[in-house]
C-alpha cells in the first residue's frame, strides 16, 4: 500500500488568525486515520487545506501530485470528497438532485453508482424526490456521505459526522464508514470530538494541538497511553 | 391539479406561501378575466394582449430573476442587453437573412455576449467591490450600451420584420391577433425551456446548486464562477427573446430606448413575484401586463403615459401587503 497524501509542514491562517503551524501527516491507501484535538485546535483547518477552501502554505501531495495550490474544483475533480461539518447537503434541493450532484465530476452511469450506494443507505430509494432539508439531522449527515460516495473518491475527508447525533445513529454512521472503507477501499481522514469512536475506527490517529501535531501513532498507542488520553482525548 | 400545483411547489423555485390568500386571490383574478371574456369580446381581446405584452415583460423578468438568485444583483442593464441583441437580429435580417435563422443566430450571439460581459464588467467588479457595486457597474452598463446601440446603428427608428404574417383570428366574435398569439406562445416556450434546462440537464442542477450554496458546490468540483457567466449568458437570450418579441409588437418601435420602460415593468414583476422566483416573476408579469391594458382601455383617466407609474402602485400596494413578494420566502436571519 502507497502513500495517497502526504502534508508537510502545512500553514494555513483566516486573515491575521494562524489556524496551523507545519502540520504534517500522511494518509495510506486504504487507511482511515482521525484527526483528533480540542476546538479550535486546527481539524477543520486542516481538512480545508487538503480540499483548497482555506488559504495554505506547505506541501500538500495526493498520489505524487501536488494540490497546494488547486482550489476545491479542482481537487475534487482528482478524488478528494470533503464532507464538511454540519451542512453537507444542498437543503434546497431534493435527496436525488443531491447525488446527481456528487457525481458531477465523474462521467459514466449514474444509475449504476446510486445501486452503489444505495446497497449502504437502502432507505435512500424510496425518498429520492423528497427535499433534503425536509430529512433529520442524522438522515441529512448519510445523504452528505452518499453524495460524497457517488463522487467515487479516492480519499474522504469527514469533519465531525458525529455532530449533535443520536448516539444509535453514530454507531451507524460510523459501521458504515467502516464497510465503505473495507469494500471499495476507499481512504479516509476522519475528523472527530468523539475520540473513543474515532480510536475504534481508525487505524492511526494524529492530536492536534493549538494548530501543530502533538502526538501521533496506532490508535491503539494512543488509547493505551493514560497522559495523552486524559488530557487530550477527555476520556 | 392539486397534485400538479403541488409537484410545482416542491419542485420548481416555487417558494410557497404559508397562506392560502395568494393562491385565492390568483385564482379569483382567473376567474374574473374569464368571465369577463366570455362576456364582451373587447375585454377578450384585451386580456388577450395584456397576456402578450406580459408574456414580453415575463421573459425579462425571469432574466432577472435567475441573476439575482445566483449574485443578489439587480441587472439594469438586461433590458439594454436586449435592445442591443435586437438590432443584432435586424442587422442580420438587412445583410439578408431571413426571420428564424436571425432569431436562432442572435440568440447564440446574446449567449456570448452575456457571458462576456458577466466575465469582462461584472466579475472583477464583484471580486473586489459588494454587490452594490456591481449594481452600480449594471447601471454603467445600461448607460454603455444603449449609447452603443446609437452609435452604431443610430437614433432613428427601426423597422423589424415581423416574424408572422398579419393575420386575425375571429372566434365567436372576439378578434385575436396572430401576433398576440405567437408571442404568449414564444414566452410560454422560452420559460419552460429553461425550467427543463434547470430541471434536467446536469449544468443546469450545478447552476442552481452553485446559486444556494456556492462553496458546497466548489467541494463537489462544481466551478461556480463559470456557472456565474453562464447564467448570464442564459439571461441575456431570455432577455433577447424579449427584445425581439417587444420589436415585432406593432406598439413598441425599434430604438435604443426601445427596452427601458419593458424594463421597469419586468422588474416590477419580479418584485411582485418575490424575486427569487421564477414562477413568481412570470404570473407578476402577466398579472402587470394585463392589469395594465385593462386598466388603459377601460379607465379613461388611465392614459399610456400614466401606466408606468399605476405599475409601481401595484408594485408598492403588493409589498405593503406581502413583504417578500407573492412568491418570495421570508428571508430568516439569525444573528
Amino acid at each position: 500500500m502507497g502513500v495517497l497524501l502526504t502534508l508537510s509542514d502545512v500553514d494555513a491562517r483566516y486573515g491575521q488568525v494562524q489556524a496551523l503551524r507545519g502540520v504534517g501527516l500522511t494518509v495510506d491507501e486504504g487507511e482511515i486515520v482521525a484527526i483528533l484535538g480540542a476546538n479550535g485546535a486546527g481539524k477543520t483547518t486542516t481538512l480545508r487545506a487538503i480540499s483548497g477552501t482555506v488559504r495554505r502554505r506547505g506541501t500538500i501531495e495526493l498520489a505524487g501530485r501536488s494540490v497546494a495550490r488547486k482550489g476545491p474544483e479542482a481537487t475534487a475533480r482528482l478524488g478528494v470528497a470533503h464532507v464538511p461539518e454540519g451542512r453537507g447537503t444542498f437543503s434546497e434541493l431534493t435527496v436525488w438532485e443531491n447525488l446527481r450532484l456528487g457525481a458531477y465530476v465523474r462521467r459514466g452511469s449514474l444509475r449504476e453508482d446510486f445501486r452503489r450506494v444505495a446497497e449502504y443507505f437502502p432507505w435512500l430509494e424510496a425518498r429520492r424526490s423528497q427535499q433534503a432539508g425536509t430529512l433529520s439531522g442524522g438522515e441529512q449527515q448519510m445523504l452528505a456521505l452518499a453524495r460524497a460516495v457517488m463522487q467515487r473518491p479516492r480519499l474522504l475527508l469527514l469533519d465531525e459526522p458525529s455532530l449533535g447525533l443520536a448516539p444509535l445513529v453514530v454507531a451507524e454512521i460510523f459501521r458504515i464508514i467502516r464497510e465503505l472503507n473495507d469494500r471499495e477501499g476507499t481512504a479516509v481522514l476522519l475528523v472527530e470530538q468523539n475520540a473513543r469512536t474515532s480510536l475504534m475506527t481508525a487505524s492511526r490517529a494524529y492530536v492536534l494541538e493549538v494548530g501543530r501535531v502533538a502526538f501521533e501513532g496506532t490508535s491503539d498507542e494512543l488509547a493505551s497511553q493514560d497522559a495523552i488520553r486524559r488530557s487530550y482525548l477527555g476520556y | 391539479m392539486t397534485a400538479v400545483v403541488a409537484a410545482l411547489e416542491r419542485r420548481l423555485w416555487f417558494r410557497p406561501s404559508t397562506s392560502w390568500i395568494v393562491p385565492a386571490a390568483l385564482v379569483g383574478v382567473a376567474v374574473f378575466l374569464v368571465v369577463g371574456s366570455l362576456r364582451s369580446s373587447l375585454f377578450a381581446q384585451q386580456t388577450i394582449s395584456g397576456l402578450a405584452n406580459g408574456g414580453i415583460y415575463a421573459s425579462l423578468a425571469v432574466a432577472l430573476v435567475l441573476i439575482y438568485r445566483a449574485t443578489e444583483v439587480i441587472n439594469f442593464a438586461q433590458g439594454a442587453l436586449a435592445t442591443f441583441t435586437t438590432y443584432v437580429a435586424w442587422q442580420l435580417m438587412a445583410w439578408g437573412l431571413s426571420y428564424w435563422p436571425a432569431f436562432a443566430c442572435t440568440l447564440g450571439i446574446a449567449f456570448a455576449g452575456g457571458f462576456l460581459v458577466e466575465l469582462v464588467a461584472i466579475r472583477p467588479v464583484e471580486r473586489r467591490g459588494s454587490q452594490i457595486t456591481a449594481v452600480i457597474a449594471a447601471i454603467g452598463l445600461l448607460i454603455l450600451v444603449e449609447g452603443s446601440v446609437g452609435w452604431i446603428w443610430g437614433n432613428q427608428v427601426k423597422f423589424m420584420p415581423a416574424p408572422f404574417p398579419s393575420h386575425i383570428y375571429n372566434v365567436g366574435g372576439v378578434a385575436f391577433s396572430r401576433q398576440d398569439l405567437s408571442t404568449i406562445g414564444i414566452s410560454i416556450a422560452a420559460v419552460l425551456v429553461l425550467w427543463l434546462f434547470f430541471r434536467f440537464t446536469k449544468v443546469g442542477l450545478a447552476m442552481r446548486a452553485a446559486a444556494v450554496r456556492p462553496q458546497a458546490a466548489r467541494l463537489v468540483g462544481v466551478r461556480v464562477s463559470w456557472m456565474l457567466s453562464f447564467g448570464w449568458g442564459l439571461a441575456a437570450v431570455l432577455g433577447a427573446v424579449a427584445g425581439m418579441m417587444a420589436a415585432a409588437s406593432p406598439s413598441v418601435l425599434l430604438q435604443p430606448s426601445m427596452m427601458d420602460g419593458i424594463l421597469i415593468y419586468a422588474f416590477a414583476a419580479a418584485v411582485v413575484g418575490g424575486l427569487e422566483s421564477a414562477a413568481g416573476a412570470v404570473i407578476g408579469a402577466l398579472l402587470i401586463g394585463v392589469l395594465l391594458n385593462l386598466l388603459g382601455s377601460y379607465v379613461s383617466w388611465v392614459t399610456p403615459q400614466l401606466l408606468l407609474p399605476v405599475a409601481f402602485v401595484v408594485m408598492l400596494i403588493v409589498l405593503l401587503v406581502k413583504p417578500s413578494g407573492l412568491f418570495g420566502r421570508t428571508r430568516v436571519r439569525r444573528v
